[in-house]
């Protein structure tokens, strides 16, 4: 068989799997939202970590994860490792235990619903909301176009970018309308454990093939020596910090993650994957990235705008097991949109909709409602896949920054009871405020901004000092720090020193109380 | 049960394991140990013991910051709190 009809062979048959699961899980709910978003909050510790997982890092860790390494090193491993294994791993005890036995007592369904209800607002639920989809629908969007190009790249372009991103799209619909939540996370278990097996099989093979680890990381040390030392190039202390900081923080505030911390089945649940996760990371990521690196060291060549782990693979192991990874790559792409998908379209309904153009919907008619929701989101997307406008992507590209904003005032309300309505409403808008323009006008310089004023600006621009004009506006960091850094410590600013300088009136700090729990 | 020590150690002991992931006193180093550069071997092992110490804290404090620190505000809150206050003190020796 060809290498390509293995390769659809695959996907394919990776497609009809997890229809039969959807179906199954299908048979399994009843027909309430909480039950459609959320499981009826009845996930174990392995369905719970895997789904979390494979929602998260799929894609990035066949692709985007080991280019890194074989374009700057490894390093990013210990930036993985402490965003994801450690960093996230405290949020998941301090944020989502918390949400969850929050969620638990009063029936929460997303983030901003908790949030609205605690506060007495309405006006705060739907800002959550919105902020949220703002961030979110740029990054299906881009899902879909990476599945497209995936698609077209592996047919040869005899389907073309705009079918495969229409059949990718379809499939999700159909796909999370039948299964929800809970059919989702149980095709993400799979995927998981299918991830790790394949990144410790292509490590294995491809040190096989090269003598080991010593003579892979020796052919590193000949070509490219500077990989080796901690450090250098992109990798600064202040970058690697902000990168784990920002990310950490923002994933815990994507819909589709923090959703999840309404899942658990049991406390017990949730301690058992609070110490599991720095093993996951640890044994999913240092493999994963050692072989771009390593890929470096061995000379092998990647075209502009291809992926090092495929290459790799076909020259270091057999044809249909290159095949299996790239086919498992593309279906996880898969599987975190569809978690969006889920979320967002919970957002949509449950705090958008419901709120504020049918606050009487039944249990019943939100579950339809929601499944509503799905198409319209995910056919929106894809509309706007074809176009692949600039702004969005680069507002995709930003999106963990734009979540991050969130986490801190998040956090403050969780733990603070004086936190008021004033405070969050500041906090959330003002950071918010400053953070996404920021990032959409990057990399202009003062003298670029002067410029474009009329008449006077190429004037006022030729007379300032180099230094002066050259200093950047819009800047994506400072001193080396993040610009989302900063905006997360003035959304923090915000939220306690005008919950301080305000009086609460009219809002439910019990709402937070979990004293007392079962 | 839990004892402002318990509380602000935990505190210090994750502020730790987040700060020392990146082995920042090896920086600039490439010595490779057994195939690998040391500072994987080192995120590997501190990995492995940020996992035990948080299975040591589910098993020992989970719920600290969480469930034994009702906050004391309104009148249905103090109510819990008082109950916790008390569980603190029973448990004392």
């Amino acid at each position: 068989m060809s290498q390509v009809a293995l390769q659809l062979g695959i996907v394919v048959g990776y497609l009809l799997l997890a229809l039969g699961v959807g179906l199954l899980a299908y048979r399994l709910t009843d027909r309430t939202a909480e039950d459609f978003y959320l499981a009826s909050r009845t996930f174990g510790t392995v369905v719970l970590l895997f789904t979390t997982f494979a929602t998260l890092l799929s894609a990035f860790t066949f692709f985007g994860g080991p280019n890194l390494a074989y374009a700057s090193g490894p390093e990013w491993i210990l930036v993985m490792g402490v965003m994801d294994g450690i960093l996230f791993a405290i949020l998941w005890y301090v944020i989502g235990y918390k949400q969850w036995l929050i969620g638990k007592r009063r029936g929460y369904v997303t983030l901003p619903e908790m949030l609205g209800d605690r506060f007495g607002s309405s006006a705060l639920r739907g800002l959550v909301a919105v902020i949220s989809l703002f961030w979110l629908f740029p990054y299906v969007m881009l899902q879909q176009m990476g599945a497209g190009t995936a698609l077209a790249g592996l047919t040869g372009g005899s389907l073309p970018y705009w079918a495969g991103a229409a059949l990718v799209t379809a499939f999700m619909i159909v796909y999370v309308v039948l299964a929800g939540m809970r059919g989702i996370a149980w095709t993400d278990t799979i995927q998981g454990a299918f991830m790790l097996l394949a990144t410790w099989a292509a490590a294995l093979w491809v040190l096989d093939a090269v003598g080991g680890a010593g003579a892979a990381t020796a052919a590193v040390a000949e070509s490219n020596p500077e990989f080796l030392s901690l450090g250098g190039g992109v990798y600064s202390p202040a970058w690697m910090i902000s990168q784990a900081v920002s990310i950490a923080f923002g994933v815990a505030m994507f819909p589709q993650v923090n959703q999840r911390f309404f899942t658990a089945g049991s406390k017990k649940v949730f301690k058992r994957t609070f110490a599991l996760w720095p093993i996951l990371v640890v044994l999913l990521f240092v493999p994963a990235f050692l072989l771009g690196t390593w890929a470096a060291g061995l000379g092998v060549e990647v075209p502009a705008g291809e992926n090092v782990l495929p290459i790799l693979l076909n020259e270091y192991a057999p044809g249909w097991f290159a095949a299996l990874v790239i086919a498992g790559a593309m279906a996880a792409m898969m599987s975190s949109s569809d978690s969006m998908l889920l979320s967002g379209s919970s957002y949509f309904t449950r705090d958008l909709y419901r709120p504020f153009v049918s606050p009487d919907a039944s249990e019943r008619r939100e579950d339809l409602l929601g499944r509503i929701g799905v198409v319209a989101f995910a056919t929106a997307s894809f509309v706007a896949s074809l176009y692949r406008p600039g702004g969005l992507v680069q507002i995709g590209s930003t999106a963990f920054g734009g979540f991050a904003q969130l986490a801190l005032p998040v956090l403050v309300a969780l733990y603070w009871r004086r936190t008021t309505r004033a405070g969050m409403l500041a906090g959330v808008l003002g950071s918010q405020l400053v953070y996404a323009p920021w990032v959409l006008l990057s990399t202009r310089t003062l003298s670029e901004a002067l410029a474009a004023l009329p008449l006077v600006g190429e004037a006022l621009a030729g007379v300032l000092p180099t230094a002066v004009a050259e200093f950047s506006l819009f800047a994506g960091a400072y001193f080396g720090w993040g610009i989302s850094l900063y905006c997360m410590l003035l959304g923090l600013i915000l939220t306690v020193g005008v919950s301080a300088l305000t009086v609460a009136d009219g809002e439910r700090a019990v709402a937070f109380d979990v004293a007392g729990a079962d | 049960m839990t004892s402002s020590i318990e509380r602000i150690g935990w505190g210090i002991a994750f502020l730790l394991l987040a700060a020392l992931g990146i082995p920042w006193f090896l920086w600039g180093s490439d010595r490779v140990v057994a195939g690998l550069p040391v500072w994987i071997w080192w995120h590997v092992g501190w990995m492995v013991l940020t996992a035990a110490v948080f299975w040591l804290f589910a098993r020992r404090s989970w719920g600290l910051w969480i469930e034994s620190d009702a906050a004391v505000g309104d009148a249905e809150a103090s109510a819990a709190g008082a109950t916790a206050a008390d569980d603190r003190r029973g448990d004392r020796p």
